[in-house]
């Protein structure tokens, strides 16, 4: 399973020499999430918005980073998490935890079903197949109008309180606390899966398949189960974006998500887990200040950042900061 | 009275016209050391290849044990024994050393699958992997990145992979195959160490190796086999001196 040489996966966490215990600065980034919390709650929608945007994009990460996945199909799940939520919100139970259960379930089979079909295959076909199946949920999404409101999306959504106690309100409160927990626990899980043996095999997935074969692995077997895997992590983040927007627009399904999420990722670094957490991070915040100065011409400096990380820094900000970090220990 | 550890029967593979295995008949016997050799474009990796499973023969049969693992998986065949090195490295340069050895162990354990026990926490995978890179002399290189390691100590991981399956049979394609002689004697030094249980079959162009390691020897020009016999039959051959060994071997 080669990855696509854009991607630049030079050192990931994880494998039989790891020390898999929580280093001090993996809790940074919680400490500042819950910072935000108290100190910029003008920012808390924006906030939920980057934080379930981190977890899509750390579902992401597992299959692209860890297993050598390459796609731009990631939304069919994220989006069929967002709807299966939406619409089992607006015709059957608004209990929260439920739309999640359901919508993790559904993305998850659909990913299972789907990554033993397209998991076959291998490179630009791989990627035409993952953009191929978000394209036929889109159009589903936009011809099924009873039950997703076509284009003009699904409205009209109203989640009960989380537990009986926590409303969703407009100023965010519940969401951005309710996004952070799903997110803790999704990171929780993933960080498991790449320091335990499914984890580093999975690595050698991705560095070489062939060798992989010769020592009797699984591969296929090993690559569907991550995809499912992945798939309902991302559903899970599609329903915490319609339990916190109270709305599912045909966005959720789109291609261009899917690229932007490609390009946070590869912002922040492919394979080291926190590149899913600074991505989308300075992503989102350029784009929030750029679209301020600039609302014509915001994604021109975008692509700009993207291309000087590509060039100059193929493993993200992340790789930067490893690479910083090498050259002064070296001197 | 010997047992065989692995067998062909009228074995076959055709790409179109072409005709690149015909008609093999092959016996490895348990433990013995035996090699393959002919002239590049002979088959011989196209052979192993069909042992191992990565290409599908276009007819005839192989036994492992005695038992027909023809039509098996390449998962199936390393777990009833059979380990494979490869000509040119394939090994998983941005791990490390130690991981590189550790996942084929985990899979032979039967650990791989694992998703919430960390990896490190294996002690069985981790101490025999360790174990096994110290008896190579690869101990201090277990915690570096596998790109960062000589090309001949990359060879030695090639073997390391392998024998972490602990193989009932070993196919060794060209180990010593690029290595500085300077470096190669490391690499022998191995293989003469190697258990003696194993059944090994060995490709190799370096025919003093061939001849110091081999009891057999199993000569394939054009797809068939052209001689088998001891080292001493094979040097005094006719037919392999005027396809393959020239007079200096003779």
């Amino acid at each position: 399973m080669a990855t696509p040489s854009i991607v630049a996966i030079t050192a990931h966490a994880g494998g039989y020499g790891a020390d898999a215990r929580i280093k001090w600065t993996e809790w940074l980034p919680w400490i500042a999430a819950i910072a935000v919390y108290f100190f910029a709650p003008s920012y808390l929608p924006l906030g939920s918005y980057i934080l379930i945007l981190i977890l899509f994009a750390l579902s992401l990460d597992l299959i692209l980073g860890y297993a050598g996945i390459i796609t731009l199909g990631h939304t069919a799940y994220f989006g069929l998490g967002a709807y299966v939520a939406g619409i089992l919100a607006k015709f059957g139970t608004a209990d929260p935890l439920i739309g999640l259960v359901v919508a993790a379930v559904a993305a998850g089979v659909f990913g299972l079903i789907t990554g033993a079909i397209i998991l076959r295959t291998h490179g630009l076909t791989l990627l035409m197949l993952t953009l191929a199946i978000t394209s036929i949920c889109y159009e589903i999404a936009n011809k099924a109008t009873d039950w997703t409101g076509g284009a003009d999306g699904l409205s009209g959504i109203s989640m009960n309180a989380l537990f009986g106690q926590f409303k969703f309100d407009m100023f965010g409160n519940t969401a951005y606390l309710y996004s952070l927990v799903l997110l803790f626990v999704g990171w929780w899980l993933i960080r498991r899966i790449i320091y335990s043996p499914f984890g580093a095999s999975l690595a050698g997935v991705r560095e070489n398949a062939v060798r992989m074969h010769a020592v009797g692995a699984p591969v296929y077997r090993r690559l569907v189960t991550v995809y499912g895997i992945s798939a309902a992590i991302a559903g899970v983040a599609g329903a915490a974006l319609t339990h916190t927007t109270q709305f599912v627009g045909l966005k959720v399904l789109g291609f261009e998500l899917s690229g932007d999420l490609l390009v946070m990722l590869i912002l922040g670094g492919v394979g080291r887990l926190y590149g899913a957490f600074i991505g989308p991070l300075i992503y989102l915040l350029a784009q929030d200040a750029l679209a301020k100065q600039y609302p014509e011409y915001w994604y021109f400096w975008i692509g700009a950042l993207l291309v000087v990380i590509v060039m100059f820094a193929p493993g993200g900000v992340l790789g930067l900061i490893d690479s910083i970090r090498a050259r002064f220990r070296k001197s | 009275m010997s047992t065989i550890a692995l067998q062909t029967s009228r074995l076959c593979k055709s790409f179109g016209a072409l005709t690149v295995a015909d008609n093999i008949e092959f016996r490895l016997e348990a433990g013995a050391r035996h090699a393959l050799i002919g002239p590049n474009g002979a088959g011989k990796t196209t052979f192993v290849n069909m042992l191992t499973g990565r290409i599908q023969p276009s007819s005839g049969s192989i036994t492992l044990g005695g038992v027909d693992i023809t039509r098996a998986a390449q998962g199936e065949r390393v777990k009833r024994g059979l380990g494979r090195t490869f000509q040119i490295n394939t090994l998983f340069r941005n791990l490390t050393v130690l991981d590189n050895v550790a996942l084929g162990i985990a899979e032979r354990v039967g650990v791989s699958a694992g998703m919430f026990r960390p990896a490190a926490a294996q002690r069985v995978v981790v101490d025999e992997s360790r174990a096994l890179l110290s008896s190579l002399g690869l101990a201090d290189d277990a915690d570096q990145q596998l790109a960062g390691l000589p090309y001949g100590k990359q060879r030695l991981v090639e073997i390391a992979i392998a024998l972490g399956l602990k193989p009932k049979v070993l196919l060794l394609d060209e180990p010593a195959a690029g290595v500085p002689s300077l470096e190669s004697h490391r690499i022998f030094e191995v293989l003469d160490g190697l258990p003696k249980e194993i059944a090994i079959l060995i490709i190799e162009h370096d025919m003093d190796l061939v001849f110091r390691f081999a009891q057999r020897i199993t000569v394939l020009a054009q797809g068939a086999v052209l001689a088998e016999g001891t080292p001493q039959q094979i040097r005094t051959d006719e037919r392999v001196r005027q396809v393959y060994l020239g007079e200096e071997h003779g």
